[in-house]
């Protein structure tokens, strides 16, 4: 357990960030505890994307503070916050399309030194992903979606993250395959690594993290634990596609 | 084949490779940039008067040194020079404009052409230089009519040299992997902690360098150098490049070949083709005609993938 006094894996403060020349986010907080699985949900445009962008290093902010370890973090680029330890599985996975499935996933891997690390981490992501390791030397645009996804993962986790970010992972996925990527997150999450997740699958979503955040039009409008989000009839109503009266 | 076609044959394969080698540099920027660096040519032409002036300083205080020598060392002032020049027209021009419009980093590239002319002009003056042949230009004459010099060997042999180790460096090694993801998406590159302002950097650095070589090849070749003369083979490796399909390295290198052999051919045959009408100074007409066909019926290249796909 977490206790009060323990410093947050990252801690956003009144954070805004703006995109597109509209403020996408309007001074949001929230912290993530070591270890923890949090998931931020919200509608289409609600800014959670550009929230982990903005903590990635990939879109500047306009105000507020994002700390990591307690320190803050907002003016190093998207490249040296991957060296510190945070990996982002961009929307639409971000496949590099003509480069092959292994040369993806070695990319993920670019800041480290340890040849031999490297070697033991790719052969765990083939046992882990076993479809990957059929493809390694197909050029990953020729992929399936959720085999890209798979990637995506796969490539991000060869970084040795301490904090993940995974921005909707099921998008246009077949459910079965939605179901095997969010066994990979749980995997990973148990290994230790801190995951902050962006959903429009509520329910999956919800039922799988430990903590929620739900964000609408630029502000975090609810938090708590998965399973009170769950239970909580505004968020049914809302996310979970059921009308605002008791089940 | 007569010893007429295989003579042009030759000819042709000697200033295509120089076209490939320029066009590398070309292709490179645009696919990690999508910008044509039109001030590409007149860093050949800094590689060439670098390695003039290396020469002639060094039969000042060295004139016994044997040619090959000499060659070397006037290289190895000549290519860092040139990297320089490359690196600091990305730091100081592109990177400034890489989230402007297309066309304001386009226009910087012709003011760095400029630029890059009119200082050459004021250090080396207007005129033109004999550049010292120091790979013998005595033809042989593997087959009776047909002749190759020594320096044309050379400049085929470097040319192929460069351009494996270029291919095997894009393909085979960590920065070449960082300059392909970063050619894809600059951003997602970012993602895996490539510090893409270095990869960019980089290539324009590998691309400067190559160029520096081909400017050393293409002077010995001609046995002159001057301020401008890197506009034209500058503008005919474009069009290499346009041909091949701009962006890929193999289409670069095809286009130079086939540049240079349609030129060649070109130049052996326009006086037959046009009656007597024109003669063979006509030749740069081919390289032109080619980059409008292409541009009109093929604007991928032969090479190339859809354009669309990159923004």
């Amino acid at each position: 357990m977490p206790t009060e006094e323990k410093t947050p894996l990252l801690q956003l403060q009144a954070l805004q960030v703006a995109y597109g020349g509209i403020q996408a986010v309007k001074g949001i907080s929230l912290e993530l505890h070591h270890g923890e699985l949090v998931c931020l949900i919200g509608a289409n445009g609600a800014g959670k994307t550009t929230t982990l962008n903005a903590i990635a290093g990939v879109l500047p902010i306009v105000g507020g503070s994002i700390a990591y370890e307690g320190k803050p973090i907002a003016n190093l680029p998207a490249h040296k916050r991957l060296r510190q330890g945070i990996a982002l599985v961009p929307e639409g996975r971000g496949i590099f399309t003509r480069l092959t499935v292994e040369e993806n996933l070695r990319m993920g891997a670019y800041t480290r030194r340890d040849r031999a690390g490297v070697e033991a981490d790719l052969e765990r992501i083939y046992t882990m992903l076993p479809r990957v390791k059929e493809r390694l030397h197909q050029v990953a645009g020729t992929l399936s979606g959720g085999e890209q996804q798979m990637v995506a993962i796969g490539r991000a986790l060869l970084s040795r993250p301490r904090l993940l970010l995974l921005d909707e992972p099921s998008m246009g996925l077949a459910p079965l395959v939605v179901e095997k990527i969010f066994e990979v997150v749980q995997s990973v999450s148990r290994e230790g690594v801190t995951i902050l997740l962006v959903e429009q699958n509520a329910n999956l979503a919800l039922e799988f993290a430990q903590r929620a955040y739900v964000m609408e039009s630029g502000q975090i409008t609810l938090s708590g634990s998965g399973a009170e989000l769950l239970a909580d009839p505004k968020v049914r109503a809302a996310y979970l596609g059921e009308l605002d009266e008791p089940a | 084949m007569d010893a007429e076609t295989l003579q042009q044959l030759i000819n042709g394969l000697v200033i295509g490779s120089v076209y490939a080698l320029i066009a590398l540099g070309y292709t490179m920027v645009y696919g990690i940039l999508g910008l044509i660096n039109f001030a590409h040519g007149d860093v050949l032409m800094v590689g060439a008067m670098t390695a003039l002036q290396t020469m002639l300083f060094l039969m000042g205080v060295a004139p016994g040194m044997s040619p090959v020598a000499m060659l070397t060392l006037a290289l190895l002032v000549a290519i860092p020079v040139s990297m320089l020049i490359g690196y600091t027209m990305e730091r100081l021009a592109y990177r400034r404009l890489r989230n402007a419009p297309r066309l304001a980093p386009l226009i910087t590239a012709i003011g760095m052409s400029f630029l890059l002319q009119t200082l050459a002009m004021i250090i080396w003056g207007r005129n033109y230089h004999t550049f010292p042949q120091l790979i013998s230009t005595t033809p042989l004459q593997p087959v009776e009519g047909v002749f190759v010099t020594p320096v044309q060997i050379v400049i085929i042999v470097v040319s192929a040299l460069l351009m494996i180790g270029l291919t095997l460096l894009v393909n085979r090694t960590r920065i070449g992997r960082a300059m392909r993801a970063t050619a894809e998406n600059h951003r997602t590159a970012s993602l895996m902690g490539v510090d893409t302002n270095a990869v960019i950097a980089f290539t324009f650095i590998i691309g400067a360098g190559l160029a520096a070589v081909a400017g050393v090849m293409y002077a010995s070749n001609y046995g002159i150098a001057h301020y401008g003369m890197g506009f034209m083979p500058g503008l005919k490796a474009f069009t290499a490049a346009v041909l091949g399909g701009i962006g890929n390295l193999g289409g670069a290198m095809l286009g130079g070949i086939v540049l240079g052999l349609v030129e060649s051919f070109g130049a052996g045959y326009i006086e037959r083709l046009t009656f007597g009408f024109l003669n063979s100074s006509y030749q740069d007409i081919f390289a032109f005609i080619i980059l409008g066909l292409v541009l009109i019926f093929r604007p991928t290249g032969l090479l190339g993938e859809r354009v669309s796909d990159r923004a």
